[in-house]
């Protein structure tokens, strides 16, 4: 089922004070298609999880309205939603066993939707089956590791066949090694189902890993949507910039003058773009080391994690919080004179963004 | 190495098992052996024979069966009642935001009001005196019903005020540990139940009942205790002659026993504290024996 965002803004009157309004989220309007797996990103507190409960129904919109397919749900009562959703601490019921927990959406069921003990069974065996819990039903959520009370909780809002799958967060409580795991795993069930999936995550690299879009949020304000990859290669201002992408994007402040773009004195490549103050964005994969490079940097170290090799080097315009970080080929030349280091850039890996509003130019 | 820490543990515990020993397990062994000793006298420190003799007598003791009626009815009356109003009031303090602390407050003022003002307020509710018949008796001449006696009368307005003044008088600690079992579970288990379509009934059954069992269970158990230990309000509200009157309870009848009117009969009270003694025990281990199927701990 495809979801539709019509204008959707939500606003809190904040704790604080009475009289000062939080925008949560701000006009929110796009079109999730059918069946897709979306990663909702953006650091904490930028609204990712209220407009997740406004599509759940949790929470009411102050404007806006909410479609599911062409239906409008907007002042639909979550239950009447048909959404699935899987909570960041996953909320099973502790004094209840897993086939319990899987069952218990199923009972609620009344009236002519009501299932006969056999189907009910049946039907969440499916759901424990599909993400393969079904040897532990018996178990009480406290018997079970973090990652599988993950599955039973992704089971019990399946079970019901949903439209729309919500998950909060679904990893951020799993150690690095099953976060691995488990994100395949919900690519695959996603796959499997073929359920359109809306995931929200502050982790860029686990969006980008198994989305088939993602939309990048600030401050309750959506800043980019797209797949991945374009994103990452084309981000739409600094902040996605900067969001994206591990180690992140080296900025430097820097200026074009006469169609070159200049950071500090170096003129390090050109443009068309008209002369003003600029920030440039580099990729750590976007340096070619080259002993004729434009680009002077202050040598410091070299780091080598695993299979990466990174320069880490120094230059006055650089604004971002920590050092330069350039990948680089382990096989690569280093020119290292008196402590100088030349580089030419990539040009598809350097974006370059109006100092005014930030946004690419 | 390891006795050595040992003994320095003992020795931590030692003023803790010190005054155990002298106010707690000498006196229950000694009322043990009162319990079967007949006619133990205390200044004699003597008696006339071993044996059943002062159960016996107990359980013949229309004065004994009275109190033990007077304590059941009031246990069975009081605790799942105190106990029910305190979850309602409790799942109603929870559900407002509006005037939430206040009322909270409000609740919990009787926990911390002195006894003889308690006293007078019951007083002015139902005592009869020359001068008025008591705001309950004028509320209820008020819809034409005749005046009754709650304090001198008949013994189900007597057990009436009773149940009225016990339940009252526990009701704000209730209430305390139940608001706070209910705001302590996590919404998000709220939450999942909505978006799956829980009802609201079953919400209550199958989900916060079960997580705040372990509270309820608690007070359940420590009810059960307390109104079984009734006396002092019973005292309050009636005075010392509870036999007279009628509303004696078993720890009444120990103390008379041992120092009222009658008094000076140890071997009599003694056997009496044991018979509740172990009427309390089996209630408690019924509790337990209930509970391990429907509390859960997490």
């Amino acid at each position: 089922m495809k979801i539709v965002l019509e204008h959707l803004t939500k606003q809190f009157i904040s704790r604080n004070s009475s009289s000062e309004i939080v925008t949560a989220v701000n006009d929110f309007d796009f079109e999730i298609p059918d069946g897709k797996l979306v990663g909702l990103l953006g650091p904490s507190g930028c609204g990712k999880s209220t407009t997740l409960n406004l599509i759940c129904g949790l929470e009411v919109p102050t404007e806006g309205k909410i479609y599911f397919g062409d239906l409008d749900v907007t002042a639909l009562p979550p239950e009447n939603r048909g959404v699935g959703m899987v909570f960041q601490n996953y909320a099973l019921y502790p004094h209840l066993t897993v086939r319990q927990n899987i069952l218990f959406p199923l009972e609620n069921l009344k009236g002519e939707q009501k299932l006969s003990k056999e189907v009910m069974n049946e039907k969440a065996l499916e759901a424990a089956r599909l993400v393969q819990i079904d040897t532990l039903m018996e178990r009480k959520p406290s018997e079970l590791s973090g990652g599988q009370q993950q599955r039973v909780a992704i089971a019990r809002a399946l079970v019901k066949t949903p439209g729309v799958l919500l998950l909060d967060e679904p990893l951020s409580n799993l150690d690095a090694r099953l976060r691995l795991q488990t994100r395949e795993q919900i690519r695959r069930i996603q796959k499997e189902t073929g359920i359109t999936t809306i995931f929200v995550t502050h982790d860029q690299e686990e969006a980008m890993s198994i989305s088939d879009l993602i939309i990048v949020m600030k401050e309750g304000m959506m800043q980019q949507m797209g797949k991945p990859q374009e994103v990452y290669n084309h981000p739409a201002n600094l902040f996605v910039a900067k969001f994206l992408g591990t180690p992140a994007i080296n900025v430097f402040e820097g200026k074009i003058l006469d169609h070159k773009v200049y950071i500090g004195e170096d003129a390090v490549m050109d443009t068309e773009a008209e002369d003003q103050d600029i920030y440039v964005g580099i990729r750590p994969e976007g340096f070619i080391p080259d002993r004729n490079g434009k680009f002077n940097c202050r040598f410091d170290r070299i780091e080598t994690t695993g299979r990466d090799t990174s320069i880490v080097c120094h230059n006055d315009s650089c604004i971002s919080d920590s050092d330069i970080r350039v990948i680089v080929d382990s096989d690569d030349e280093l020119n290292n004179e008196n402590g100088i280091i030349r580089f030419n850039l990539k040009p598809n890996k350097t974006h370059l963004f109006s100092k005014k509003d930030e946004t690419v130019i | 190495m390891y006795n050595r820490n040992n003994l320095k543990g003992w020795l931590y515990l030692l003023p803790a098992l010190a005054f155990i020993s002298v106010f707690m397990i000498y006196p229950l062994i000694d009322v043990f052996v009162y319990s079967f000793e007949e006619n133990y006298n205390f200044a004699s420190q003597s008696y006339t024979g071993v044996g059943l003799y002062n159960y016996s007598y107990i359980l013949h003791d229309p004065y004994f069966l009275q109190a033990v009626k007077n304590t059941f009815i009031l246990v069975i009356i009081t605790v799942p009642l105190s106990t029910g109003i305190a979850l309602l009031i409790s799942l109603a303090l929870n559900s407002i935001k509006k005037l939430k602390d206040l009322f909270q407050t409000v609740f919990f003022l009787p926990y911390v009001t002195n006894t003889l003002a308690v006293g007078l307020v019951f007083m002015i509710l139902f005592k009869k005196t020359a001068y008025t018949e008591g705001l309950i008796n004028l509320l209820l001449n008020s819809v034409g019903i005749s005046s009754v006696d709650f304090i001198e009368g008949p013994y189900w307005a007597k057990m009436f005020v009773l149940c009225f003044y016990t339940i009252w008088v526990v009701l704000p600690f209730k209430i305390l540990i139940l608001t706070s079992a209910l705001a302590s579970v996590n919404k998000d288990y709220y939450n999942v139940a909505r978006i799956d379509g829980t009802s609201k009934l079953r919400i209550f059954t199958r989900i916060t009942l079960p997580m705040i069992s372990p509270s309820l269970f608690y007070l359940i158990i420590t009810g059960f205790i307390g109104a079984f230990k009734a006396y002092s309000d019973v005292v309050a509200l009636f005075g010392t002659d509870l036999n007279a009157a009628g509303m004696n309870t078993i720890v009444g009848y120990v103390y008379d026993m041992l120092y009222g009117n009658s008094g000076g009969y140890p071997s009599f009270a003694s056997a009496a504290a044991l018979v509740l003694f172990a009427i309390v025990l089996t209630i408690t281990v019924i509790n337990l024996l209930v509970s391990r199927k429907n509390v859960h701990y997490q």
